[in-house]
């Protein structure tokens, strides 16, 4: 070992040995060190934390300030290592711990401080398709009428008497997020319905990913209603990444080809009133869907119908029907009702007392 | 008045009124400062890409450092490209369902954390919050407003009975966060309009220091 020792007239005690262990709960290349402090811990400047592999030189690794007693190395995987805490007073070193056991990092597979949300998305999960399996059987689902879908049909047949194009924005969000994944199942059905009516449906998109997804969603709807011949893949197109350019283009295109209905369906920002706005001014009938909170107050102050957050989500069984995603629909309301009933139950035992209840929730 | 005599601080002030030229109404102008825009932008992003993603991620892993794996990634993404040709146009559904896979399984257990889990544990009632009168009122407004709110997002029952009232008062909580929400945006937009009436008035026109 290359630490020299000084040793002064007041004698500093050496801190504890380190307990070394692979941090829990990650993808792994960490080791959590922890030690006992110094007995005269506020007589020192700090502690240096030394790392070797096995019968290798030790080399430092880190440092902390006195009072602290804990310290995570970036390790590799598979390497045995061990370590050693150094007192330090002044650049020097002082006292030296003992040299701890010998340490591996790995990763996990299962993070078990989110055993909660696993047990929660299972049983969810089971509901769902509980629900899906009676749809299957051919059970009937109610769902209650949600009036910005019923305008939909009514909007398409408006932009088909008026021979103008329908504008929809599949919001500004990437293929990850759940709105935009909503939006595209709304646009699979309004791309049926444009087919069938034969009216131009164009679709601008900001994000690579969702305009190469968007491209296939309108192909394939034209082509289940009969009508690929009618697919115009120029009309269903990418125009830019940055948000504001997006916006400039598409509020120029509301302008100049005056579409008859605008829809803004999908995840918003900023731009969500330029648009909105915009579209109004041309005399647009305009119908907004998102589920974000801070872009819906605009949506409902600019647009004729709006959706409300799950009404998005909802929207794709409300327009097709379709047994399976109705019964996903009654699953997803069952979920509610558990969480509910949660709500309720936890805190009447809060109430009373039964604080333990809480741990439920807990995340680590 | 004293003007600006940087040339991009004009050329800057020249792009925003054509900007602003279309609240007047759709001019040319305004639709030569949209296409710069665009093209800019969309170049940007390429060389954007390339350097912050391409390079770093596939390029120096895949062909410097030699590692093969990479391979998969790489063909996952010229995928993409085979919508250009028809007979090989099906590939493009593999990274698509790849993504929207992998999309799910992230997002799904975060949401599940942070819109369920920590939502529900901030709703329910403790004995700590019923210590003072105004606390306590609150917590019960919040619990009220939480599962009120839930019953207007039923959509597998029919409007009645109980549910009526609960979904009407859901949507009552609905609209009072709206109307909170649309004024704290609002006043966040305006302090954007006033950063470039400050550019236009301050940097270009020097009328304002």
């Amino acid at each position: 070992m290359n630490i020299v020792f000084i040793f002064l007239l007041a004698v500093i005690e050496p801190p504890g040995k380190p307990i070394v262990n692979d941090r829990p709960n990650d993808a792994g290349r960490n080791i959590t060190i922890q030690w006992a402090l110094s007995p005269q811990d506020d007589e020192i400047d700090g502690y240096e934390i030394y790392r070797s592999q096995v019968d290798g030189p030790f080399e430092i690794v880190g440092y902390v300030p006195k009072g602290n007693s804990s310290f995570t190395d970036s390790t590799q995987d598979g390497i045995k290592y061990c370590y050693q805490i150094a007192a330090v007073k002044d650049g020097e070193i002082v006292a030296q711990s003992e040299i701890s056991e010998d340490v591996t990092s790995s990763g996990q597979w299962f993070h078990t401080g989110r055993f909660n949300i696993f047990i929660g998305i299972i049983i969810y999960s089971i509901i769902v398709l509980w629900f899906i399996y009676q749809a299957h059987l051919g059970k009937k689902m109610y769902i209650r009428k949600i009036s910005g879908l019923d305008a939909l049909e009514e909007a398409v047949g408006r932009a088909t008497e008026m021979g103008k194009p329908i504008l929809y924005v599949p919001g500004l969000s990437s293929i990850a997020d759940i709105a935009t994944i909503a939006s595209l199942n709304i646009l699979s059905q309004v791309a049926k319905k444009t087919a069938e009516y034969n009216t131009t449906l164009l679709v601008p998109n900001r994000n690579p990913v969702v305009y190469t997804v968007a491209q296939e969603v309108v192909k394939e709807a034209y082509t289940d209603a009969g009508r690929p011949d009618a697919y115009n893949s120029d009309n269903v197109y990418f125009i830019t990444g940055q948000q504001f350019a997006y916006v400039a283009a598409v509020c120029g295109t509301m302008m100049r080809e005056k579409p008859a209905t605008n829809l803004f369906l999908g995840y918003f920002w900023a731009e969500s009133l330029i648009l909105a706005e915009t579209g109004a001014s041309t005399g647009a009938i305009q119908i907004a869907g998102t589920d974000s909170v801070f872009q819906l107050p605009f949506f409902i102050t600019t647009c004729d119908y709006t959706l409300i957050g799950e009404e998005l989500y909802a929207a794709s069984a409300y327009l097709s029907k379709d047994p399976l995603l109705m019964g996903s629909l009654k699953g997803q309301d069952w979920g509610k009702l558990i969480i509910l009933g949660i709500l309720l139950i936890a805190s009447a035992l809060l109430l009373v007392g039964f604080e333990q209840i809480l741990s439920l929730f807990n995340i680590s | 008045m004293n003007l600006s005599p940087e040339p991009l601080v004009w050329i800057s002030a020249f792009l925003t009124l054509c900007i602003f030229s279309f609240l007047y109404r759709d001019n040319i102008l305004y639709q030569f400062a949209e296409h710069l825009f665009v093209g800019l932008s969309a170049g940007y992003l390429i060389a954007i890409t390339w350097h912050n993603q391409i390079y770093p991620n596939l390029v120096i892993p895949l062909f410097q450092e030699g590692r093969v794996i990479y391979i998969i990634p790489l063909a996952f993404g010229l995928f993409y490209f085979t919508r250009f040709i028809p007979k090989l146009a099906f590939l493009v559904r593999l990274p698509i369902a790849f993504l929207i896979g992998w999309g799910s399984g992230v997002i799904i257990p975060a949401v599940f954390q942070r819109d369920i889990l920590r939502q529900t544990q901030g709703t329910l009632l403790v004995r700590e919050a019923f210590e003072k009168w105004d606390t306590g009122l609150w917590a019960i407004v919040i619990l009220v407003g939480v599962i009120t709110t839930l019953i207007y997002f039923f959509f597998s029952r029919e409007r009645k009975g109980i549910i009526k009232p609960a979904a009407n008062i859901g949507i009552i909580f609905l609209m009072i966060g709206f109307g909170a929400s649309f004024g704290y945006t609002v006043m966040s937009r305006i302090s954007l309009l006033i950063g470039r009436m400050q550019f236009l008035l301050g940097d270009w026109l020097g009328i304002i220091r």
